[in-house]
């Protein structure tokens, strides 16, 4: 009802325009076409003008209004985020004072020189000064843009330091997988072949390589855990199709690719809790969201990322089993014996020998 | 080279030209409606072809934006009419996720591909070519009649794709695999995903038969004394675009090929290591990210064939409109050129987070945001071109000055994305989405629409209402503004694109005014669209004949062509051309056509 309504109202509009647009022709032709359309030409000149000037507000207010809802730069959650922030700001400030001076030339030129029975055009083919000025100051301006932009690129794609702590991340349609190392500190090997939901080893970890037994794995849904001020280097695979990993408050993103791992490092500098009272939001998470379309679930996609002390990541890490004895549990140590081992053994050997 | 020998080569091409067109015409005229209209060889009437179909298909695409954007704007709300129409696309009223997905890749497909690709350079190129330089036809009329039957049995493919029982293809319309290539991934990587390649490669076929036959008509067919530094700006854009295309479009071929058979034949060019839908696929040792090299390797030119035409036309109108020669031709002959290949050498800067080296990304940064360099220079030409002009503001005007803002809006926020170092956190945002929109779509449009308000005079023999005109040029900048610039804002908020409801997420749920601010905005200016294609088509038929040869005062030569020129152009011999074409306002005449000869006392200031 509502939208017939709508067309109704559209169709009713247009005929109205179609009809003012089509007297206005038989209107010109009876009064002179030349005077008309020099009548047009100072209206359209005067509103030339009007855009600049209410387009000029525009951009103010839409900045008044909107610019609170941004990541506030300089907000960055992690190092390098600080570092985009920086090239963010260089980069506005730069192109702020072009768009403004560019936008008034053009729209108040417009207007100035609009035709006039007064005014004859000027003949102004070329001036090679003018043509250089304008090709050597953008040039060098853009080579500023170039070095901040290339120092800051380096350093955040630059090797991760020696005490990085590791988390491999898996994303999958639609859903994201963690693992971390366990105490060894090596992510254990693993094969998409290997992939085994049945089994309880959605990841494809090969058990024969020992660097797995105590590798912990997180499962869809349930947050990563980082430490504040501590250095992690994210291991980024996928299983099916092109996922990626971005994190808005990190400023940070990185595809996950089927069969070729990526990496990005970066230190988080702020806890959770310490965004919660920084934005004054008690709800405040740090999110995941897959950035690469990946099907119809792209939209939500969804992960979620804790930042906290390095005492209540311990204390986290305590609690979680490594996902071995998840997939084994007659080898469990902790597991309750019963007199069946052996045959959960056997079961498992298949596996083991694979 | 000698352009002396040049010239008597042109002269014995057109003598026979002219014999030919002697015969068709002074005997009797046999020419069926089919010839004329249908399988017709006239360069003007394929340009009409190319336009209408262009038209016929951004009313399609502009259509599915609107739609899409009803879901954005109202993700709560229930629309039974759109159940009406599309069926389980749209249960209860709701616009289904895969149903999202198919209208964004398909917008962008037919927009990118069949509106600002064929629709333009197709159009003006083949109306223009013959017309400016002076030539009866292109090259070779066959094949550009082929260019456009290719193109629309690619349209036809495409077509037939939307009504495919799962759906027409819906990964984006870069389509990057495995997403594309596995026919578990979704609906839309089913049969739709084939009909999308192949109708890819039809179209890519009709590209290059016509991207050759411009090439060819403006390097050999140009007539007496249109040497090439004398053409308007807007053949050196089309020679440009056309180059662009013949060199990059096979790219997309060859990557469009091998996506077909990593689908239907078990090849592994793109796939490795894949589980999918509970499946373990054998592929192994393919790349995805191959597919992304040999795309955007075509992706970024094909961004400049977009908008080259479009700036080749701006240059033009503005300089016959403010009754003033552009300024710095040759300066603009040159940033085309260095835009052209510096086109070639950015493409990886779309793919600064797939894991790229970073020492490769590096030179990416460097190349991508040289092309400033040249855009800029472009830019101030055109303002110097304004500065003491005495400017008519025609429609064609409006939108000219229209395509130099956006062009500028849009290009200065490319220095942020350009950026490596900005890219990684605005990669894959709204941001991007506010950026190509604005520099490469809207900018293209009224690069569009500012030829077709142009060269309507010439094509149909009457004006297009400019009343109307005006209407549609103020509600679509003024929209354009307020669609695009907010949602920069969005993508400074980190807001991903190709989210259809964001109120899961903590971080993005903040923006509901504003989505429902732009999809008002945008039916507003979606219905102004229909309001010109209503213009269009009444003012073939209806609107205000032309009574002079040349109703904007303009120097080039097809304004020297009768008010409905035949097929051949010229009812007598083709002018010799004896200047450039913009000596407005010299030595105090208001123009100076082209085809008239150097006087005694004139000035030699070019």
């Amino acid at each position: 009802m509502q939208t017939t309504f709508i067309i109704l109202i559209l169709l009713l509009g247009f005929l109205i325009t179609f009809q003012i647009a089509k007297a206005s022709e038989y209107v010109a032709v009876m009064r002179g076409e030349e005077k008309s359309r020099k009548q047009n030409n100072r209206i359209n000149g005067f509103l030339l003008l009007v855009f600049l000037i209410l387009g000029l507000i525009g951009v103010y207010y839409n900045n008044e209004k909107l610019g609170g809802k941004i990541l506030q730069f300089g907000s960055a959650a992690s190092d390098h985020g600080h570092d985009v922030d920086n090239m963010m700001k260089i980069t506005l400030i730069i192109t702020g004072i072009v768009f403004v001076i560019t936008q008034f030339i053009l729209f108040f030129f417009a207007y100035k020189y609009q035709e006039s029975d007064k005014r004859k055009a000027y003949y102004y083919p070329h001036n090679n000064k003018l043509e250089v000025l304008w090709t050597a100051v953008p040039a060098i301006v853009l080579t500023v843009m170039v070095g901040f932009g290339l120092f800051y690129w380096f350093r955040i794609t630059g090797e991760a330091p020696e005490n990085a702590m590791q988390v491999e991340v898996t994303g999958s349609q639609f859903k994201w997988e963690f693992r971390y190392p366990g105490k060894d500190k090596v992510i254990g090997k693993k094969f998409y072949r290997a992939i085994d939901e049945g089994a309880n080893n959605p990841l494809g970890q090969l058990w024969e390589d020992s660097t797995n037994k105590d590798d912990i794995y997180v499962p869809p849904g349930d947050p990563m855990h980082l430490v504040v001020n501590k250095p992690v280097k994210l291991i980024i695979n996928s299983k099916d199709v092109i996922h990626d990993v971005g994190l808005a408050h990190f400023r940070l993103k990185m595809d996950a690719v089927p069969g070729t791992p990526t990496t990005m490092w970066f230190t988080p500098i702020k806890t959770t809790m310490q965004m919660m009272q920084e934005t004054g939001d008690p709800d405040f998470v740090y999110e995941i969201s897959c950035d690469q379309l990946c099907g119809q679930g792209h939209f939500g996609m969804r992960g979620r990322i804790i930042v906290e002390s390095q005492e209540e990541f311990d204390l986290w890490m305590a609690k979680q089993k490594p996902k071995f004895y998840l997939a084994h549990p007659a080898l469990d140590p902790d597991a309750p014996k019963k007199d069946s081992t052996d045959n959960k053994l056997a079961a498992a050997t298949p596996q083991l020998r694979q | 080279m000698s352009n002396d020998a040049n010239m008597h080569g042109h002269a014995g091409v057109i003598t026979h030209h002219e014999v030919h067109y002697d015969e068709h015409h002074v005997h009797h005229h046999k020419e069926t409606f089919i010839t004329k209209y249908v399988f017709s060889q006239d360069h003007k009437t394929i340009g009409k072809q190319f336009l209408i179909t262009g038209i016929i298909w951004a009313i399609i695409g502009g259509l599915f934006s609107v739609l899409f954007r009803l879901q954005l704007g109202f993700p709560e709300q229930t629309f039974p009419i759109l159940e009406t129409f599309f069926g389980k696309w749209a249960k209860g009223g709701v616009i289904q996720p895969e149903f999202y997905y198919a209208l964004v890749t398909i917008h962008g497909t037919v927009l990118v591909f069949f509106v600002l690709t064929a629709g333009l350079s197709g159009t003006f190129a083949n109306l223009l070519i013959p017309l400016q330089i002076g030539a009866r036809d292109m090259a070779s009329p066959f094949l550009n009649m082929l260019s456009y039957w290719f193109f629309f049995i690619a349209s036809v493919i495409m077509f037939s794709s939307l009504f495919v029982h799962t759906g027409p293809a819906s990964g984006g319309w870069t389509s990057y695999p495995p997403l594309s290539a596995l026919h578990q991934a979704g609906q839309g990587s089913k049969i739709g995903m084939d009909l999308w390649l192949v109708s890819m490669a039809m179209f890519i076929v009709s590209s290059l038969l016509g991207g050759l036959n411009y090439i060819a008509t403006i390097l050999n067919m140009r007539t007496k004394g249109m040497s090439m530094t004398r053409m308007p700006l807007t053949m050196w854009a089309i020679l440009f675009t056309a180059i662009l295309g013949v060199l990059s479009f096979p790219v997309l071929l060859s990557g469009a090929i091998l996506l077909l058979f990593d689908r239907n034949l078990g090849t592994s060019f793109y796939l490795s290591d894949i589980y999918v839908a509970g499946q373990i696929l054998p592929n192994e040792g393919g790349s995805a990210i191959l597919f992304q090299h040999l795309f955007w390797f075509f992706g970024h030119p094909e961004v400049y064939i977009i908008l080259l035409p479009a700036m080749g036309m701006v240059s033009e109108i503005l300089s016959v409109n403010s009754r003033k020669p552009i300024f710095g031709y040759m300066a603009m002959v040159g940033s085309l050129f260095a835009i052209c290949i510096l086109a070639f050498l950015v493409w990886a800067h779309h793919m600064f987070v797939t894991g790229l080296n970073p020492f490769l990304g590096a030179f990416f940064v460097l190349l991508t945001l040289l092309i400033a360099v040249p855009s800029a220079i472009k830019v101030f030409n055109w303002l110097t071109t304004l500065w003491r002009g005495n400017i008519r503001f025609t429609p064609a005007t409006l939108f000219a000055i229209g395509f130099v803002s956006l062009f500028i809006s849009g290009g200065l926020t490319g220095l942020f994305l350009g950026n490596s170092t900005i890219d990684i956190h605005l990669h894959d945002t709204k941001f991007v989405v506010a950026h190509f929109h604005i520099v490469m779509g809207v900018a293209s449009m009224f690069g569009m629409f500012a030829g077709i308000y142009q060269w309507f005079p010439k094509m149909f023999g009457r004006f297009l209402n400019h009343t109307l005109g005006y209407i549609h040029f103020w509600v679509t900048m003024v929209g354009a503004y307020l669609i695009f610039w907010p949602m920069h804002y969005e993508g400074l908020a980190g807001v991903p694109r190709r989210y259809l409801d964001l109120r899961d997420w903590h971080s993005f749920n903040k923006f509901d005014d504003l989505n429902k601010m732009i999809t008002v905005v945008s039916i507003i200016v979606f219905a102004v669209q229909l309001m010109f294609v209503f213009n269009f088509f009444y003012s073939i038929f209806k609107g205000r004949k032309v009574r002079t040869q040349n109703p904007w005062g303009s120097n080039t030569l097809e304004w020297t062509t009768p008010i409905n020129p035949g097929h051949g152009n010229w009812p007598g011999e083709i002018p010799e051309v004896h200047r450039w074409a913009y000596d407005y306002a010299k030595d105090g005449r208001e123009f100076i056509p082209q085809a008239e000869p150097v006087g005694a006392n004139e000035s030699k200031d070019h």
